[in-house]
């Protein structure tokens, strides 16, 4: 169904880390939703997360962008610590994209508008720089022709591409993926999925939290599995599948492979 | 068992069916389907029949449009008389008589503005620009005493333009302050958030009536002697301050109603908290709230007439001035008829342009 591994151009990855989180620990109120995470990913490195609903996958990756606050450990992205200083955390999120489950577009902007926003605003880019940036950014993932409309008259899947060339606009470093393609009609996920996979060819930095298995099988390095809170396993797509050690792994993918 | 079904060929497409037609049909199914909306029918004209001839009649048949007050009071129509006869008082109240024209040029150029500032397409800087040398030779105008002009007292400014005034900048400047207020409402930091709700709380606490006469009558005690600040400053404050109020919590419901997801796009893409402000946030909050914003200015707009118990003479006070000059006494329907149809005029143009604007501004979700 989806892409051959082999088809993926398999750079090999770099040594240096470029997001680090060490011994991290997140409470909602008294409620521990992230317990004691530790993950390195490498330059061009691409993880898949999956876990059941509620254990804290897209709370970790909302983390690396400080869309929310850890209380303990470290979280070290591109040698830049996040504290609380602003500046630092406006730079951090200059740098890694975000796509959401339910793609967040601006509602009163064109979608070339959408595109142009971060660029023109954060980047300082001239305007007319910036659209064109936008536009191959939206025939990379085939949507050129929708450029002057708004949100609301495109579909799902053509929303959730726009946020994703959205994203490419800043030049990102990491993009980070949360759950992507849940919100969408079945007949719309593979769409979005080929402009990630598209995204993969090109040897970006992503981790994605989802629960295509199919996307994780031929696109990630390694894939992770959480639970509660914690990370439960994480291992090479291939032995993740064929050969899960822990029982909750186990359980998990009775359920959702069958 | 299940039978199999496949559909043979699409379904024709058919034109909805006519259940009544021509005038007749409408007559029927709309005024008289029931024997009850029948006999409503019946009684609406007799009403419209008893009312509607005679007020024409008073109106404009009997009606008396350049006479003196002393015929008016031989005639039965209405004497329109009354408006020509002292429109220069109703409209400029005590400004020199000689001197009226200024004030008629900067109303013409304060309405020449902002029929100009209509179109969305011409917000530009060069706009601004406009709108700062136009609100100079307007001051310049009314107060003079430069270029020629003899300076005119501001206790002598009265009339339209005072209205116009006080709720041009009332408004203009009470919706910035409104927003800056919601905003403070929402924000993180403790002493901005406690401040505003307070002063929300406590403007919207008081009736403007006691704003009014807090800064015509306390105000001034707090001054130290030998200052004194312009009374019309004085009530033009006091509006601003309470429309601002009213604007806050406007906006404040329009800024909930953005989802969480739209701060964290902005969040994502670095903006900053001022940008994403901005950019995003206000932009669809101010679209949601034209409908109440609108009503919050028109209501506004009509409760500048209030000043007149500070003793400053808008439009409604120097018409209820001319009522008492017995030459035109008991001509007041005529009087406040005309004074309404000036304050309806600016109210519609209120609300018309804001149904434009949502127009303008709907983007499909």
């Amino acid at each position: 169904m989806v892409t051959q591994k082999s088809e993926i151009a398999e750079s090999a990855l770099a040594d240096d880390a470029i997001i680090e989180i060490i011994e991290m620990h997140k409470w909602y109120g008294d409620f521990h939703v992230l317990q004691d995470i530790n993950l390195t990913v490498k330059r061009k490195e691409r993880i898949v997360i999956c876990g059941p609903s509620g254990s804290g996958k897209s709370t970790l990756i909302r983390c690396i962008n400080r869309l929310e606050e850890h209380q303990r450990g470290k979280i070290i992205v591109d040698g830049i610590e996040l504290t609380n200083d602003l500046k630092n955390i406006e730079k951090i999120r200059a740098e890694v994209g975000m796509v959401f489950q339910h793609f967040n577009l601006f509602p009163h902007l064109t979608i070339v508008e959408n595109l142009t926003l971060g660029p023109i605003w954060v980047r300082k880019i001239p305007k007319k720089e910036a659209e064109e940036i936008a536009m191959q950014n939206l025939e990379k993932v085939h949507i050129a022709e929708q450029a002057q409309k708004f949100p609301g008259q495109l579909s799902g899947g053509q929303q959730q591409r726009v946020a994703i060339a959205r994203s490419l606009c800043m030049s990102p470093k990491i993009m980070l993926f949360d759950e992507p393609t849940s919100a969408l009609d079945p007949e719309m996920i593979k769409e979005v999925l080929d402009a990630m996979i598209e995204l993969a060819q090109e040897g970006m930095t992503m981790i994605v939290v989802s629960h295509e298995m199919g996307f994780a099988k031929s696109v990630a390095h390694r894939v992770l599995f959480m639970d509660y809170g914690q990370i439960v396993e994480g291992n090479t797509p291939e032995a993740f599948f064929e050969n899960p050690q822990h029982e909750r792994t186990k359980l998990f993918l009775s359920q959702i492979l069958h | 068992m299940t039978e199999a079904y496949v559909q043979e060929k699409p379904a024709e497409v058919l034109k909805p069916p006519v259940t009544s037609v021509g005038i007749i049909g409408w007559v029927r199914s709309n005024l008289f389907s029931s024997w009850f909306n029948s006999f409503m029918t019946l009684l609406v004209i007799y009403l419209l029949w008893i009312i509607v001839p005679p007020l024409i009649r008073w109106a404009f048949i009997d009606s008396l449009w350049l006479s003196t007050g002393a015929e008016c009071q031989q005639s039965d129509g209405a004497c329109w008389s009354i408006i020509p006869a002292n429109i220069r008082f109703i409209i400029f109240g005590f400004y020199p008589y000689d001197q009226q024209w200024r004030p008629l040029v900067a109303m013409v150029l304060l309405i020449g503005l902002l029929f100009y500032s209509r179109d969305r397409n011409h917000w530009k800087k060069s706009l601004l620009y406009a709108w700062l040398i136009g609100l100079v030779v307007m001051g310049l105008l009314m107060k003079g005493g430069l270029f020629g002009l003899s300076a005119v007292e501001t206790t002598k400014w009265g009339g339209l333009p005072l209205t116009l005034t006080l709720s041009v900048f009332g408004l203009t400047a009470a919706y910035p302050l409104g927003i800056a207020f919601a905003l403070g409402r929402r924000s993180k930091m403790p002493a901005i958030k406690m401040i505003s709700i307070l002063y929300i709380e406590l403007i919207r606490g008081v009736p403007l009536i006691s704003l009014l006469f807090m800064s015509s009558v306390v105000f001034p005690l707090f001054l130290p002697e030998g200052v004194t600040i312009n009374k019309i400053i004085r009530a033009q404050v006091a509006i601003i301050l309470f429309t601002a109020a009213y604007i806050a919590e406007v906006v404040r419901g329009g800024l909930q109603a953005i989802p969480r997801g739209q701060y964290e796009a902005a969040d994502s893409i670095g903006l900053s908290y001022y940008l994403t402000m901005r950019l995003v946030i206000l932009p669809q909050a101010l679209k949601i709230v034209i409908p109440p914003s609108v009503q919050q200015l028109i209501s506004a707009f009509k409760d500048t007439s209030l000043v007149v118990i500070i003793a400053l003479f808008d439009v409604l006070r120097t018409t209820q001035t001319v009522l008492s000059d017995p030459k035109w006494m008991g001509f007041s329907p005529e009087a406040y008829i005309f004074v309404a149809l000036i304050y309806f005029l600016c109210c519609f143009f209120m609300s018309n342009y804001s149904r434009r604007l949502e127009r303008e501004l709907e983007t499909g979700l």
